[in-house]
């Protein structure tokens, strides 16, 4: 039903987890990716798995921190298609701590990817949207920019502020229909989750009504709506990926 | 066509207002009816045109006709 033939589209953050599902299931609909990670080889991984189903596919590598080198790779990125159709914010990084023991680094670091990150992408990419007066920019943000984590004041701002960001931007663009989207995933299986001990697991399965984690797929699957027809008519929206969590 | 027409002829297609409301002095805003957002792509437009980068804080001062003709011209060698 969706068909995405003839688009393209960039995915940051896209050399692992949920963003290289965001890259496979744009590419089983047809769309073209620019996959983007800091990450060459991981991008190139994603790549080759993207090619398999027939789309084609071009991984960069870039620190997008860094609106200089954001601005180069979207030159390339233009170089290789005349027209970007998709922009996924979905890189983010975690640097878990207590506040009192956060170091200003830790704070810095991940505000500056998550969220600086975002604004460098979508600014620079957003630019050309505009002149096509065409674009679908999707930021994945997370439940816990709505309701907090202990450990994680850093990662919590840094996802509020794309929510905050995402309405603005949708308010400026929708004149040139440009739709401005987050998502907030709850807690979704990656190596990001993996990672944490069994006990921890099973605490947050419990905080979810529909009582297990979810996929990058189930996050995927609501990228596709909102850049297809079907969700043509929604901008400025925050939409849970969560299990309910939010409710809880 | 000469710098002036140019950017003349920019404005028209981005705001599509007439030729003769074109003067120097006239206000993209107040005069020729944009918005803050027109403005941002008139910018655009002159960037593509001229193929010159405008920084912003220069982009923000373009703010009629007149300070557009100025800043390509100084910009830009005919």
């Amino acid at each position: 039903m969706i068909d995405l033939k003839e688009k393209t589209a960039v995915v940051t953050g896209a050399g692992q987890g949920i963003g290289r599902d965001i890259v496979l299931a744009l590419g089983r609909r047809g769309a073209d990716v620019a996959v983007i990670d800091v990450n060459l080889e991981t991008a190139e991984e994603t790549v080759s798995l993207l090619e398999k189903s027939g789309s084609k596919g071009l991984a960069l590598r870039c620190d997008i921190a860094d609106y200089s080198k954001v601005q180069d790779c979207v030159k390339e990125i233009l170089g290789w298609r005349e027209q970007i159709h998709f922009l996924i914010n979905n890189a983010g990084i975690t640097r878990d701590n207590l506040l009192l023991r956060m170091g200003e680094d830790e704070w810095k670091k991940v505000i500056d990817i998550n969220l600086t990150g975002t604004f460098n992408m979508t600014k620079v990419v957003s630019k050309h949207m505009f002149k096509k007066r065409f674009g679908r920019i999707v930021s994945i943000a997370s439940v816990i920019g709505q309701m907090g984590n202990a450990g994680q004041s850093n990662y919590a701002a840094s996802k509020a502020g794309i929510i905050g960001f995402s309405k603005s931007v949708a308010k400026e663009f929708a004149p040139r229909n440009v739709t401005v989207n987050a998502i907030a995933p709850g807690f979704i299986e990656t190596a990001m989750t993996s990672v944490l001990p069994e006990e921890v697991q099973e605490g947050m399965r419990r905080m979810i009504p529909l009582g297990k984690f979810g996929t990058g797929e189930d996050v995927a699957n609501i990228v596709l709506f909102l850049v297809s027809e079907l969700g043509s008519y929604v901008t400025g929206q925050v939409i849970n990926c969560d299990g309910g969590m939010v409710m809880s | 066509m000469t710098i002036e027409e140019r950017v003349k002829k920019v404005v028209e297609d981005q705001l599509s207002v007439n030729q003769d409301q074109i003067i120097p002095e006239a206000s993209f805003i107040d005069d020729l009816g944009a918005d803050s957002l027109d403005t941002v792509e008139l910018v655009m437009a002159l960037e593509e045109e001229f193929g010159v980068e405008i920084p912003d804080d220069e982009a923000e001062k373009i703010t009629k006709v007149g300070a557009a003709i100025e800043y390509i011209k100084a910009h830009v060698t005919e």
